[in-house]
C-alpha cells in the first residue's frame, strides 16, 4: 500500500498541509467555505518542532495498530486489502482509549463533539491532501520501497558528488 | 496541463501559448500551476512578517495560535498587511507622478531639452487652480504636494464639497502624498497602531493621496508635456507586429521614456539603418500602461495586456522590449534568451537579471531613446525568420477619451450626458479597470463583465488592462453600440462615439475620479449619490489595491474580480464589504464569475437611481 512518508530534512513549517488537511475534511471542501463551518474542520497531521527542528508528524497506519486493538466499539478498523486504519465517526464513543495507545499521538479530537478523528489517507484523492499541499516535497505519497529508492538515490547523489570533489583534489 | 483555450479567451494569446507550449517555454501560467497549492495563511492575509519575533501565522481554525508573538490578532494582521499593500500601491503610482513632475520641473527649468509644454491651455487651468503665474512657479508647488506635511494637496479640492467635508470629518484628508505613505510603514511596524479600524481609515488617507495626488499629478502633468488625449483609431493585439519591420515594444508604464522612444523610430538617420539592414522601417508597439499612453496620445499600437507580454516576446519577432517600470516580469530575461530580443531596462530603479541597462535620464532622453532604438535596429539581423510566428489577429479602437475630450464629443457640456442619465437611455456609469492575473481566464472577466454592462445600458469608462481587453475584442468601436441595450445604443449613435470609453492607464483612474466629480458636482450631490459602479475583474498588483482604497474613499461601489488576502478577519473584512457603506458611503464585494459582478453593479446602479428619484 502506498503511505504518507516524511523527508524531514525538507520541511519548511508553513503548515500548509495542515490547514488542507482540515479543508479536506470540512464539508466545503475550501479554505473560506471551511474556515466559517461549525463544527470546525480538524486537521488529521501535526507539524511538530522538537529540538528546533520542524517535523511534520503523520499516521502511520500501523500493520498492528494499537488504536484497532484497543477500540471497544469498532468503530476503528484496519482495512484488510488497503491496510488504511480508519474511523467510523458515527460510532465513536469518545472514550479516548485510542488517543492514549498511540505511540505517536496521532489521534485528535473533533473539540464541538466528543468523538476522536485520525488521519484516513483522504478516500476520496488519489494523493492525500497534505501529500498535494506540500511546496517542498516534504510529504510523499508512496510505497515503502519507492520511498527508499528515493532515500537511495539522494543518499547516493551526496556521496557521488563527495567522492568528486575528493577525486578532484 | 491546462489547454490554451481554458487559460485565455484571446485568440492570438490561445495562438502563442501552443507556440510557447511546444517550444517548451515557460509562462506564467505554468508558474502558477508549480506554485500551487498557494499558502492558505498568505491567501486569508493571515502571516505576518513585520518583526523578527515572527514570522507569526494564526490558525484560521481556531485551534493553533490565535495571537501572533507580540500579541497581535487575527483583525490586526489582516488590517496590517492590507495597509502595506495599499501603501506599496500608492507608492508606485505616486512615485510616476513624482517622475512626471520632476520631468516638467527640469523642463521648466530649462534643463530637460528633449521635452516640451504640448498643451499649454491645461497649463494655464492648472496655473489658476494653483493660483500660480508661471510655469516655474507651477512645476515648484505640483512638485511640493509629495512633501507636504499638513496638506491639503490642491487636486483634493476638486472633489465635491460633501466629500471633502466627510474626509476631514473622518480626519482622512491626506496631508502630503509621501507622508501618508510613510505614516503607513511606521503604525503597522511592530507596537505601534492596533486598531483595526484606526489602521484601515490610514490605508484610505494615504490611498485618497494616491488617486487625488500622485495619480492625478502623473496624469495633468503628462497631459500638459505630451498633450491631452483626443480621439483617435488604432490597432490592439499581437498582430501589430511587422513581420517585415523592426518591432520595438514598449513596456511598463511611465511616458517621459516612451515619448522619446517613439519619437526616435521615426528619425530619419535611424530609419535610414534600418532600411540598410533591410527592414521595411521601425515598428514601436505599446505594452500595459506604457501602451495605453501612447496609444491615447498617439494611436500608438498597442501589442496586448500584462499578461501577453511573455507572448509578444515568444513571436521572435521583437528586436527589443524596452522597460521602465511596473508590472514587468523578471522572467522577460531567460525567456528573452531564448530569441534575439534584446530585454533594455531602463529605468535607474528597475534592473532584471538577463536585461540590457541602457539608463534613462530626463537630461539627455532623445539621446538615450536613440541608442535605445539604434541598439533594436541593429538586433534585426539576427532575426531567426523560422522562429517567427505572429497571429494575424488584431482589433481597431477608438481610443483617447480624456474627460476634455468626453465633453467636446458631448457638445462642450456634460448636459447631454446627464439629460442621458436622467432619462434613463445611460443607466449608470460603470468603471472597469484593473490587470489580468492567472488565476481568471485572461479576458474573461474583463470583457465579460463589460459586455453585461452595456447590454444593461450601462456606459463603461475603462483604462489599463481591461481597456486593452475591450479594444481586443472590438468594444472601443463605434459599432460596438450595436451589443448595448436601446437607450445606450442610441446615445453611442447619435455621439458617434463606443458604449465603452478607454480613459487611458492606471493612473488615468484620475481621470475618472474628475468626471464622477464633475458629474456629482453638476447634479448637486456627492459621488456616493451617483448611479455608478466600479470593478476590478482580474485584479492582482498593490497599486489595484490602492486603487481599490481610493476608488472606494470616493464613494464608488466597488466588485472586486480576485479575492484580497483579508478573509482571516471577518472583522475587516465585515468593515471592507458592509460597514464602509455607513462611514465613506460606499464598500467593497467580492465576485469573480463576470456575469454576476455586473448583475451586482447594476442592481446597486438602479438602487442608487431610486435614491435620487430617476
Amino acid at each position: 500500500m502506498k503511505e504518507i512518508f516524511v523527508r524531514l530534512d525538507r520541511c519548511m513549517g508553513c503548515k500548509s498541509c495542515e490547514i488542507a488537511c482540515a479543508v479536506e475534511h470540512s464539508k466545503s471542501h475550501n479554505l473560506f467555505g471551511a474556515m466559517a463551518e461549525t463544527p470546525r474542520p480538524r486537521k488529521r497531521l501535526y507539524v511538530e518542532n522538537p529540538e528546533g527542528v520542524k517535523m511534520p508528524m503523520v499516521c502511520r497506519h500501523c500493520e498492528d495498530a494499537p488504536c484497532v486493538e484497543v477500540c471497544r466499539v469498532g468503530a476503528t478498523v484496519k482495512d484488510a486489502i488497503t491496510g488504511i486504519v480508519t474511523k467510523d465517526e458515527s460510532m465513536c464513543i469518545g472514550c479516548w482509549m485510542c488517543a492514549m495507545v498511540c505511540p505517536y499521538g496521532m489521534v485528535g479530537r473533533q473539540k464541538e463533539v466528543k468523538i476522536a478523528v485520525k488521519c484516513d489517507l483522504c478516500p476520496s484523492l488519489m494523493v492525500p491532501a497534505c501529500v498535494s499541499a506540500c511546496p517542498t516535497g516534504t510529504l510523499v505519497f508512496a510505497e515503502q520501497e519507492e520511498f527508499a529508492e528515493i532515500m537511495r538515490r539522494d543518499a547516493a547523489a551526496q556521496i557521488a558528488r563527495g567522492h568528486k570533489i575528493k577525486a578532484s583534489i | 496541463m491546462k489547454e490554451a483555450r481554458e487559460k485565455s479567451i484571446d485568440q492570438a494569446s490561445q495562438e502563442m501559448l501552443v507556440v510557447a507550449a511546444r517550444a517548451g517555454l515557460e509562462t506564467a501560467w505554468d508558474r502558477l500551476e508549480k506554485q500551487k497549492p498557494q499558502c492558505g495563511f498568505g491567501e486569508a492575509g493571515l502571516c505576518c512578517r513585520n518583526c523578527n519575533m515572527g514570522p507569526c501565522r494564526i490558525d484560521p481554525f481556531g485551534e493553533g495560535p490565535s495571537k501572533g508573538v507580540c500579541g497581535a490578532t487575527a483583525d490586526i494582521m489582516v488590517a496590517r498587511n492590507l495597509l502595506r499593500s495599499i501603501a506599496a500601491g500608492a507608492a508606485a503610482h505616486s512615485d510616476h507622478g513624482r517622475d512626471a513632475a520632476k520631468t516638467f520641473l527640469l523642463l521648466s527649468q530649462g534643463k530637460a531639452p528633449s521635452y516640451q509644454v504640448r498643451d499649454s491651455a491645461k497649463m494655464q487651468r492648472l496655473m489658476d487652480e494653483y493660483g500660480v503665474q508661471s510655469q516655474i512657479a507651477l512645476a515648484e508647488a505640483v512638485m511640493a504636494e509629495f512633501g507636504k506635511q499638513d496638506g491639503p494637496i490642491q487636486f483634493t479640492r476638486r472633489a465635491p464639497k460633501k466629500r471633502q467635508e466627510l474626509w476631514q470629518k473622518l480626519g482622512i484628508d491626506p496631508r502630503g502624498i509621501d507622508r501618508e505613505i510613510v505614516e503607513i510603514m511606521h503604525r503597522t511596524h511592530i507596537g505601534v497602531d492596533n486598531d483595526y479600524v484606526h489602521l484601515i481609515l490610514q490605508g484610505l488617507r494615504a490611498s485618497i493621496a494616491d488617486g487625488w495626488g500622485g495619480s492625478m499629478i502623473a496624469t495633468e502633468i503628462q497631459d500638459v508635456m505630451f498633450g491631452t488625449p483626443k480621439p483617435v483609431r488604432s490597432q490592439v493585439n499581437l498582430g501589430v507586429l511587422d513581420e517585415d519591420k523592426v518591432n520595438v515594444i514598449i513596456h511598463g508604464h511611465e511616458p517621459i521614456l516612451s515619448e522619446m522612444i517613439v519619437a526616435a523610430a521615426s528619425d530619419p538617420e535611424l530609419l535610414r539603418l534600418a532600411e540598410a539592414q533591410g527592414a521595411a522601417g521601425i515598428n514601436v508597439a505599446g505594452m500595459c500602461c506604457t501602451g495605453n499612453e501612447l496609444l491615447m496620445r498617439h494611436g500608438v499600437p498597442t501589442a496586448g495586456n500584462f499578461l501577453q507580454q511573455e507572448l509578444a516576446v515568444a513571436t521572435g519577432a521583437v528586436e527589443a522590449i524596452v522597460v521602465d517600470v511596473q508590472c514587468i516580469m523578471p522572467a522577460l530575461g531567460a525567456l528573452a534568451g531564448c530569441y534575439h530580443t534584446k530585454f533594455i531596462s531602463t529605468s535607474p530603479k528597475a534592473k532584471f537579471p538577463g536585461a540590457i541597462h541602457m539608463e534613462f535620464h530626463e537630461e539627455s532622453a532623445y539621446e538615450t531613446a536613440k541608442d535605445i532604438v539604434k541598439a533594436a535596429v541593429l538586433n534585426y539581423a539576427n532575426r531567426n525568420p523560422a522562429k517567427v510566428r505572429i497571429p494575424d489577429v488584431k482589433s481597431d479602437a477608438m481610443v483617447g477619451f480624456s474627460v476634455e475630450a468626453i465633453v467636446e464629443a458631448l457638445g462642450g457640456t456634460l448636459d447631454p450626458l446627464l439629460e442621458a442619465i436622467k432619462s434613463g437611455a445611460v443607466r449608470g456609469i460603470g468603471a472597469v479597470v484593473g490587470c489580468n492575473n492567472p488565476k481568471i481566464k485572461h479576458d474573461y472577466g474583463h470583457v465579460n463583465l463589460v459586455k453585461e454592462l452595456i447590454k444593461n445600458n450601462v456606459l463603461v469608462v475603462t483604462t489599463g488592462c481591461n481597456a486593452i481587453a475591450c479594444a481586443k475584442e472590438g468594444l472601443l468601436l463605434p459599432e460596438a453600440a450595436d451589443l448595448a441595450g436601446e437607450g445606450l445604443k442610441g446615445v453611442c449613435k447619435a455621439l458617434g462615439v463606443p458604449p465603452v470609453l478607454h480613459m487611458g492607464s492606471c493612473v488615468d483612474i484620475s481621470r475618472i475620479l474628475v468626471a464622477a466629480a464633475a458629474i456629482a458636482n453638476a447634479l448637486g450631490v456627492d459621488i456616493s449619490d451617483l448611479p455608478a459602479a466600479g470593478a476590478a475583474p482580474e485584479w492582482m498588483s498593490e497599486k489595484a489595491v490602492s486603487i481599490g482604497a481610493y476608488v472606494v474613499s470616493s464613494g464608488v461601489y466597488t466588485v472586486l474580480g480576485t479575492v484580497p488576502p483579508v478573509l482571516g478577519s471577518p472583522e475587516v473584512a465585515g468593515l471592507l464589504t458592509e460597514g464602509a457603506a455607513s462611514v465613506v458611503g460606499a464598500s467593497f464585494a467580492v465576485e469573480p464569475e463576470p456575469i454576476q459582478a455586473a448583475r451586482l453593479m447594476i442592481d446597486h446602479i438602479d438602487s442608487q437611481r431610486k435614491k435620487l428619484g430617476l
